[in-house]
């Protein structure tokens, strides 16, 4: 694979690119803080069953005992109503986060980059007219409001949930696709690949997309605190992870109900939202200024 | 040209350091300029090497943050810009110095009108600042719109930059610098964006002027032709401090440093001759820059010594003043 | 003139949209699982009535022909009947939807004038404490939910301090000024009742600052970066150097072209505020349009769902079309542009 395979026509090294790209990366510190913090929340995701403090937490479990406690040495962000810790549910809940993100833009980025790839590429055609239009019908509404519209006819889970945020987010990829792809047609090397007869294939995806790659790859970086941020939201009325599944939105959701009496319950598990969203937006400008290239 | 017993503006041991992320550019190191009243001067050199800089420092219009002064001065009449308090300053700048800038488009605010922008400079140029009468500025601004011979100045105030080509532009730009002009006025690279035949007007226009009005011109420009023609005396710089200064005709005649040798050697000529060869290398990185004298890799007759002081200018003539150890015992 | 054209293109291609968006969530509507007669009625209604209930509502006819009969009603202002309230749905909008226009409304100015203040403050004084402090708090302001700013504020501003109330519009004891626009403010200025204008607005502030903290965040954002760019330009600098005092070329010569992209974003901005508003009206218990489509979508009230999402999208539409123009009035670039047949 020709990685590093710039416009011009260079070949640098492969290991001086990626020590460069370090280099730009690493300048601004809060971009590695960013990079460690997802590093932590994607390895306690992974282990959770066997990192966290009171595994059993994490799903069907009563202790009257030991409900409602304070923060403690033993339970490091309290317990909920049902002695459930609430630490160990955020680790779990982790794990929906993650899955969310990375599900929904496994199903956005391909689906909406091709799209907007033809679109761009045929442009002015009949093709370009269809997409951008559809496009346009799924741009119109309030994102969250479609989401909902989804989630809710159907039941709610996080299946579903995924399946709706999905649905609203591909129109944004195709959309930065479009954009840089029919600018780029008119370019010479364009020209050039059509004139010795490569394929439409090729050219989309050889010529084209490589240029496309800086900013969808700095979306998919911001996009990954977003996409949590929305299922937490969805989470957050009942539309995500059902009970008694860990999920951070109807943790907070819960918690809610015990204010200001029980504050752990909800603040801790909203803190855990903020800080992956945070992370996540932190590594997203990392990369940005990685690859030089707007996202967003 | 007379020879007035006080230089117009006189910058002394100028440095100009940029904070960067990696470190410290120390783009000026050490430059010293004189202006007297009512001649031209022009100021040669490569791109980059801070010309441009210079004459901001100057306006006092550097980015400060990044941006800093540690040494130097610079002296109009007799006064220390860097020190004036801000409503002197101002002063300065509404009525006695003045910049035309190297790129017309980007001078001009793009979203707001010529005349909001020109009249905004007539109204704080004028004497009597803000009581003057709308009608009164903008009769000044149509007429100063016409010292600049642009044609149907009223729609040309009412115009966004945008819909003027480009030697409007500068001409707009020259009838800004003008109106807060009296005595010293800064052309960076008058025209070196536009077509060979309006820079050409753009120049003769600013001599035109400059002799109406007995006023000193600053010429900066990395075309020698341009210069040749339009200035008394020249200034070479390279890489942060200047290297020479002679009688335009001087220089061009026997240029002595080095560098200003290799500068006029590469200026293809009409006369035959060719091309002529270029001066290897580059212009230093002014994160670490060379010790000593600046152009001492790229010089031919480097020395010992150029490693390690910088050379001061040495006097060769009347008028004439070389920055380079070579003329260390010249007499 | 020509701005005239620009809105009715606009508002015409809006209709194409909107329709399409119909057509669309009708689909979905109607092809997900469920039963919506059936839910309506109830698990212990006779099957003759679920059977006559879908008959009404021609559940039982083919996909376009549902959409006819929907299609005919909508343009004559009937968007069915709500299978959950038993009204028409029209009516149910007429009610809610000042709610959640008003809570909208104060959203929208908080965020774009604290936001844009902020990030002018931000941008011009960049890089000294009261600039990290600003990015500092826009970041967290961004990666914040909305409802978690809500449960915060609620927790401190009523609970710890008790000086916002935390449910409903006014307080319970208080008389509603008479109906003229259903906003609860805007009729209390109109009939000058100044007691009731004021605790509405206390019911409205809470609600409508944790809504607006992400997109003011935001918006400062882009605010911020977009004056650090600016007064890096040479225009700048050439406006110094001509003598031109620095409150003026703050105030104008570089507020006007830095808040073109942050204006271009408001827009967006407002849909996030839009579609936020479910979470805020939950929570505050505010009788909005959104809370209401979420019970409509819950319950599979088809209609309640379609037109609601339509309203929005309307909404929607409306907002982007008023930011197009202004940004347009703001930029001779784009106002010109056309002109020259770029």
């Amino acid at each position: 694979m020709q990685k590093g395979y710039s416009r011009q026509g260079e070949l640098p090294k492969r290991w001086e690119n990626i020590r460069r790209n370090w280099y730009k990366f690493s300048r601004n510190s809060l971009s590695i803080i960013g990079l460690v913090v997802v590093c932590i929340i994607v390895f306690v995701a992974i282990f959770a069953p066997y990192i966290s403090p009171h595994p059993e937490s994490a799903g069907k479990f009563i202790n009257f005992y030991e409900a409602s406690q304070y923060p403690s040495l033993v339970h490091l962000c309290g317990t909920d109503v049902f002695g459930r810790d609430v630490l160990t549910r955020i680790f779990f809940g982790y794990r929906f986060s993650l899955m969310m993100g990375i599900v929904v833009l496994s199903l956005v980025v391909p689906v909406g980059v091709v799209l907007g790839l033809i679109a761009g590429y045929y442009r002015d055609s009949w093709l370009d007219i269809v997409i951008m239009r559809i496009t346009d019908i799924f741009v119109a509404v309030p994102p969250l409001i479609l989401a909902l519209a989804v989630c809710s006819v159907l039941t709610p889970g996080i299946f579903y949930a995924m399946m709706a945020v999905s649905l609203m987010w591909w129109p944004w990829y195709t959309r930065m696709v479009y954009g840089v792809a029919s600018s780029l047609k008119g370019e010479f090397f364009v020209q050039a690949a059509e004139v010795t007869g490569a394929s439409r294939t090729h050219i989309l995806f050889r010529e084209i997309l490589p240029n496309c790659i800086a900013p969808i790859f700095t979306k998919m970086s911001l996009d990954m605190g977003w996409v949590i941020l929305i299922g937490a939201s969805l989470s957050f009325v009942g539309l995500g992870a059902q009970p008694p599944t860990a999920d951070l939105g109807s943790m907070v959701a819960d918690g809610s109900k015990y204010l200001p009496d029980q504050w752990w319950i909800a603040v801790f598990p909203a803190f855990a939202i903020m800080l992956i969203v945070l992370a996540f937006n932190l590594l997203g400008d990392g990369i940005r200024d990685m690859l030089g290239a707007e996202g967003e | 040209m007379n020879f007035m017993p006080k230089p117009l503006l006189e910058i002394k041991d100028l440095h100009v350091w940029f904070k960067v992320f990696g470190g410290i550019l120390k783009v000026l190191d050490g430059v010293n300029f004189i202006v007297w009243p009512g001649e031209k001067v022009g100021l040669v050199g490569e791109m980059g090497c801070g010309k441009t800089t210079t004459m901001k420092a100057i306006m006092r219009i550097l980015p400060i943050p990044p941006a800093m002064v540690p040494k130097g001065e610079i002296l109009f009449k007799g006064k220390d810009i860097l020190q004036m308090r801000q409503t002197e300053l101002q002063q300065i700048r509404r009525k006695e110095i003045s910049m035309i800038f190297q790129d017309p488009t980007a001078a001009l605010n793009p979203v707001f009108t010529i005349g909001t922008q020109l009249q905004d400079a007539v109204r704080f140029a004028e004497k009597s600042g803000r009581n003057t009468k709308k009608e009164d500025i903008r009769t000044r601004a149509i007429q100063v719109l016409k010292e600049v011979s642009l044609p149907d100045a009223e729609r040309v105030l009412q115009n966004y930059s945008l819909q003027l080509s480009g030697g409007m532009r500068q001409r707009v730009c020259i009838s800004m610098a003008l109106v807060s002009t009296n005595e010293l006025l800064i052309a960076d690279e008058p025209g070196t964006s536009l077509d060979v035949t309006i820079k050409d007007q753009i120049l003769r226009l600013l001599r035109e002027l400059a002799e109406k009005r007995s006023t000193s011109i600053i010429l900066i420009s990395h075309a020698l032709g341009a210069v040749r023609g339009m200035t008394d005396r020249l200034y070479v710089m390279y890489a942060g401090s200047m290297v020479e200064v002679a009688k335009t005709k001087d220089l061009f005649a026997h240029p002595l440093h080095p560098y200003s040798q290799g500068l006029l050697a590469a200026t293809p000529r009409l006369t035959g001759g060719g091309i002529g060869e270029g001066i290897d290398g580059r212009i230093p990185e002014y994160i670490s820059p060379p010790t000593g004298c600046r152009f001492h890799p790229r010089c031919k007759q480097a020395m010992p010594i150029c490693k390690d002081k910088k050379p001061p200018f040495f006097k060769v003539g009347e008028n004439h003043e070389v920055a380079c150890f070579l003329f260390l015992n010249y007499r | 003139m020509r701005t005239i054209k620009f809105i009715v293109k606009r508002l015409v291609y809006s209709v194409f949209v909107l329709v399409g968006l119909s057509i669309l969530i009708f689909v979905i509507a109607r092809v997900m699982p469920g039963h919506p007669a059936r839910m309506a009625l109830g698990a212990r209604a006779p099957e003759w009535a679920v059977e006559r209930l879908r008959e009404e509502m021609h559940l039982n006819e083919p996909l376009y022909v549902q959409y006819y009969y929907w299609a005919k009603g909508a343009l004559h202002g009937d968007f069915g009947m709500s299978l959950v309230t038993r009204r028409s749905v029209a009516n149910d909008i007429k009610e809610f939807l000042p709610a959640s226009l008003e809570l909208a409304l104060y959203a929208g100015i908080f965020m774009g004038i604290i936001g844009i203040t902020l990030g002018t403050i931000s941008g011009w004084y960049s890089n000294t404490w009261i600039d990290n402090l600003v990015r500092v708090i826009s970041y967290i302001g961004i990666v914040t939910p909305s409802f978690v700013f809500a449960i915060f504020f609620v927790l401190i501003f009523s609970y710890a301090l008790e000086i916002f109330p935390t449910m409903g519009r006014i307080a319970p004891d208080l008389i509603p000024p008479p109906r003229i626009t259903g906003m609860i403010t805007l009729d209390a200025l109109i009939t000058g009742n100044f007691a009731i204008f004021l605790d509405a607005l206390k019911h409205l502030f809470l609600p409508a600052i944790s809504l607006a903290m992400g997109p003011l965040a935001q918006e400062a954002r882009i605010t911020r970066s977009s004056i650090n760019d600016n007064l890096k330009k040479d225009y700048i600098a050439a406006e110094r150097s001509c003598g031109i005092p620095e409150r003026t070329i703050m105030f104008k010569y570089l507020l006007k072209p830095s808040l073109i992209p942050t204006i271009s974003i408001y827009g967006l901005d407002f849909a996030s505020l839009l579609g936020n508003a479910f979470l805020i009206e939950l929570i505050f218990n505010w009788p909005g349009l959104s809370r209401y489509g979420m019970n409509a979508m819950l319950r599979k009230d088809l209609n309640a769902m379609t037109a609601i999402i339509l309203v929005f999208g309307l909404v929607f539409v409306i907002v982007n079309i008023i930011v197009d123009i202004i940004v347009e009035y703001l930029d001779p670039r784009i106002r010109l542009g056309v002109e020259r047949g770029q």
